[in-house]
């Protein structure tokens, strides 16, 4: 019998279009107005957290439908916008500095589609509201500071082997090193060889010895200013306020930052370009700590908090600034207990190693020094930052060195691995550059929320109209499967967690709604031309089908192609267009082929025929 | 219902003379106004800056070209985005001000003047950025061209699949062509709408070819002509239906999808309309004048009709 379809295909489209609808069904509850709280490194959250917020929210008269402790964070939510900035406020004031609370809509799914994973699609910035910023590293200066630094360590390393040479000259991408004589250059080249094993030796001439950097090690450096940025990034996002930023690298030499929800951009601005530095300085032996706390702090000292062992008094003259560390990462010793390795450049060494040889024995500790953004402007209209002292660090000097050291006696490989990326914060970074920012209101978001939808609505509409007046009761089949077709491509954007709707995409999906019933309407011209030709009614449906099939799939994977190139190559609002196109063409061949046919067997399938409705 | 009933073929290759006509003056056209004009490249690709504000009330452009002149602000484009009260400047770089702060400075300089100027939306590019996009435009473009070439050339004919390219081309060119003689702004998304053409115009092309290269294994007798008059009068009715629900579609977003959207749909629209006249006339009468015949078509092997089509419901 023709036109049947087996019970476990029923099954399968059945548990297919279901799966796809339960994930898309978030989208359909609202957002809840709620504010997120989350620890900086040096707090953390926990159940004494959670009741003081709510402690303080009550004692505030601040209505709350939820708190709620998950994953280390906070989430109040609240009835409306209002009580969301009050509640914010609260909060903030309530639990000072260590925490940063964000305003956030957070989805209202229920807790049984939760636990399923069922989230609500993510909306691109351009229908939140937010800020993008790509940044640009200039590798030129990172790189330049790496070569000055070769020209310390070069001319220091062979003095002190003794080895004479005329002089040591940064050039563009590398360094020459110039002698009087070949035996020295030959007697330099392999010491130097042999020390420098990250570096490409060359003779330029019987005089001039020119090192450049490794691939490898170029590479690395690239890296390494790269990722430098985007740690200090992260810590100055957090200060924002922002519920879920993106910082990521994007290419060799580039940072993209993404804030929703952010509104003031000037000052998101402001607070990325402040800097962080820090200072390595000598504990205050002379004279009592106690003292100091009471007040009587001497002359050349201050006093400063230190989260893990109390105030500490320390001279005010500098060892060592932030700007001379090339390096710091944490790992562990031999005894495999955590540390921090850190490499100085060469001026930084020659002052650490002037400071350890009178040293030995003594503390030293090192000062982060941070701006944080107050909310006051100056008369120019420029934010105010406000100067934040702490010290990250005390160790005792176990022996003298210069330019490379370590620091143990950490308590975790956590805390090695914090005051690893706060050293590498607070030393100088390549500078950045943005390089492209785009900004988006929030009302003009919502306006292309609404704008996207109802071209989306107006645009179904019409082609649902049109199918139904043009193939009667096939045109309802195709109609069920262009409705199907638009869940699923709900669903599967909700699924997917990186894929976030943009304006571009809603588009995508307009046009995928007007091209997906390409693949019904070349079956069901197929079915009139066989009818046509004189085929019965079943027979009719039977060959449709199979003869469209080959070419829908050809028609499909050439235009499949070009979304998968435009994904490739594009950026931004051409990869969200992309993502729609390439999940529409998806779906819709399965709905336009599999789902239609699954309907037309069970209502006309096996049936005596003589008239279609077609 | 039936749009077009036709008990006849259509003698459509006894126009060829005048399509080939036709496209090559469209494409002579878009060339000398693409190399004249040459494309009115909107922020993404020249980089700058640019800003949108919204008013209360209707917007008095010529005050705010006033504002901005008196601070400074040489050479801004005012101009209306989407609404009355919707403004969208660009700004030309300023001595003293950071690119990326032009926008901020101009801001504050219009809400100074009228304070219901609200910031809706801001974007800078820098020229670097510009170029790049430009030239990763292009090579989409081109990487596209070549993947489906190979794609049609595997599944089909080497005929098939010049003929598909070159009305890809000439679909892409023309479109172009459109923005340069009208001038019209030339974005990201234009550039995403101009890639989504060729995906269209492509699928039209392939159902096309199809059914040329069925009806040249199924109908012994004939001429070619005839072969590929009979292929397009039996696909007439749904290239038609297609592109009318796509039309359709597409008029919604015109209308209802926002200033935003505007470039994208404009050109998707005028793309689907060419890509429909190149499915039949551009692609069909390239591969006839390569010579397309009977004998190109044949399967290697003798297959029966569907038999790979076992999987399918």
């Amino acid at each position: 019998m023709l036109n049947q379809t087996p019970l476990w295909k029923y099954f399968a489209v059945v548990i297919v279009v279901g799966i796809c609808a339960l994930y898309a069904s978030p989208n359909l509850y609202g957002e809840d107005h709620a504010v997120q709280i989350s620890a900086s490194s040096n707090a953390v959250i926990d159940g004494a957290t959670l009741d003081k917020v709510s402690a303080e929210l009550k004692s505030a008269n601040i209505p709350s439908k939820s708190i709620v402790l998950q994953n280390e964070q906070i989430l109040v939510r609240v009835p409306d916008s209002d009580t969301q900035l009050i509640a914010r406020e609260t909060i903030e004031k309530a639990l000072g500095d260590d925490y940063s609370v964000a305003m956030n809509l957070a989805p209202d799914t229920p807790k049984w589609l939760e636990s399923l994973g069922g989230t609500p699609m993510k909306l691109g910035l351009d229908l939140r509201g937010g800020v993008h910023f790509l940044m640009e590293v200039d590798m030129k200066s990172a790189l330049s500071k790496s070569y000055e630094d070769m020209v310390g360590d070069f001319k220091s390393a062979l003095r002190e082997e003794g080895i004479r040479y005329r002089t040591v000259k940064q050039i563009d991408d590398g360094v020459e090193i110039y002698f009087r004589d070949e035996e020295k250059l030959d007697k330099a080249e392999f010491f130097l060889k042999n020390r420098n094993r990250d570096f490409v030796f060359s003779n330029k001439s019987d005089l001039v010895l020119l090192v450049k950097m490794s691939e490898q090690k170029l590479l690395e450096t690239r890296d390494y200013a790269v990722k430098q940025n985007i740690t200090i990034i992260r810590n100055r996002v957090n200060q924002l306020g922002v519920a879920e930023p993106t910082v990521q690298k994007q290419g060799p030499d580039r940072i993209v930052v993404q804030l929703p929800g952010i509104q003031d951009t000037a000052k998101a601005k402001e607070i990325l370009n402040a800097t962080a530095t820090l200072e390595y300085r000598e504990v205050d032996l002379e004279h009592d700590v106690r003292d100091a706390i009471n007040g009587r702090v001497p002359a050349g000292s201050e006093l400063l908090s230190y989260e893990k062992g109390g105030p500490q008094l320390l001279k005010k003259k500098v060892i060592v600034k932030g700007s001379s560390i090339i390096d710091a990462n944490s790992g562990v010793d031999q005894n495999g207990m955590p540390k921090v390795s850190i490499s100085l450049d060469s001026k930084g060494g020659a002052q650490m190693l002037n400071f350890t040889k009178r040293a030995v024995g003594k503390p030293m500790a090192v000062v982060f020094i941070e701006y944080k953004a107050t909310d006051e402007r100056d008369e120019n209209d420029k934010l105010i930052f406000e100067e934040k002292r702490r010290v990250i660090s005390v160790a005792t000097i176990n022996g003298v060195f210069s330019n490379k050291f370590e620091t143990t006696g950490l308590d975790s490989p956590r805390e090695a691995h914090d005051l690893a990326l706060l050293l590498r914060a607070g030393a100088l970074i390549a500078p950045i550059q943005i390089i492209e920012e785009r900004t988006v209101g929030p009302s003009l978001g919502q306006e292309n929320i609404n704008l996207g939808m109802q071209a989306i609505i107006w645009g179904f509409v019409a082609v649902l109209v049109f199918m139904l007046a043009y193939y009667k009761k096939f045109g309802v089949v195709a109609n069920i499967a262009l409705t199907l077709n638009l869940v699923m491509i709900v669903g599967i954007m909700s699924m997917i967690p990186g894929a976030a709707l943009s304006l571009p995409g809603m588009a995508g999906i307009v046009l995928t709604v007007g091209m997906a019933v390409d693949a019904n309407v070349l079956i069901f011209e197929r079915i009139r031309e066989e009818i046509k030709e004189g085929r019965s009614p079943q027979q009719a449906i039977h060959h449709g089908y199979d003869s469209a099939f080959s070419t829908i799939l050809d028609a499909n994977i050439t235009t499949f192609l070009v979304g998968l190139i435009l994904f490739a190559v594009g950026t931004g609002p051409i990869k969200g267009f992309s993502i729609t196109l390439m999940i529409g063409i998806a779906t819709s061949m399965f709905t336009a082929i599999v789902v239609t046919r699954v309907i037309v067997n069970a209502w006309w399938g096996g049936k005596r025929l003589t008239k279609l409705s077609i | 219902m039936q749009l077009l009933n036709m008990k006849e073929t259509v003698a459509f290759m006894a126009l060829k003379k005048p399509a080939a006509a036709l496209s090559i003056l469209l494409l002579i056209g878009s060339l000398v106004s693409l190399a004249v004009n040459q494309l009115n490249w909107g922020l993404d690709f020249t980089g700058g800056t640019q800003i949108e504000v919204g008013y209360e009330n209707t917007a008095n452009l010529e005050e705010i070209r006033k504002v901005l002149e008196q601070s400074d602000f040489k050479d801004a484009v005012v101009q209306n985005f989407g609404s009355s009260t919707d403004v969208l400047i660009r700004l030309a770089s300023r001595d003293g001000v950071k690119p990326a702060e032009l926008g901020d400075a101009a801001l504050k300089v219009l809400k100074e003047a009228d304070d219901t100027a609200e910031m809706r939306g801001s974007s800078y590019v820098s020229s670097s950025v510009g170029e790049e996009l430009t030239e990763q435009g292009g090579l989409a473009m081109l990487v596209a061209l070549v993947c489906i070439l190979i794609y049609v050339a595997m599944r089909f004919e080497w005929r098939f699949a010049l003929g598909s390219v070159a009305a890809l081309t000439h679909d892409v060119i023309i479109t172009l062509g459109l923005f340069s003689v009208f001038q019209l702004e030339f974005d990201l998304t234009v550039l995403a709408a101009v890639l989504a053409v060729i995906g269209y115009s492509l699928n039209d092309t392939i159902v096309v070819c199809d059914r040329i290269r069925e009806n040249f294994r199924k109908i012994r007798k004939g001429e070619s002509e005839d072969i590929i008059n009979t292929s397009l009068t039996q696909t007439l009715n749904r290239t038609i239906i297609t592109s009318l629900t796509t039309i359709l579609v597409l008029l919604a977003l015109f209308f209802l999808g926002g200033a935003t959207i505007h470039g994208f749909a404009t050109a998707l629209l005028f793309g689907v309309l060419i890509g429909t006249y190149s499915s039949i006339y551009v692609a069909s009468l390239v591969a006839l004048t390569l010579g397309i015949s009977k004998e190109d078509l044949m399967p290697t092997e003798v297959e029966k009709e569907g038999a790979d089509q076992d999987a399918v419901v």
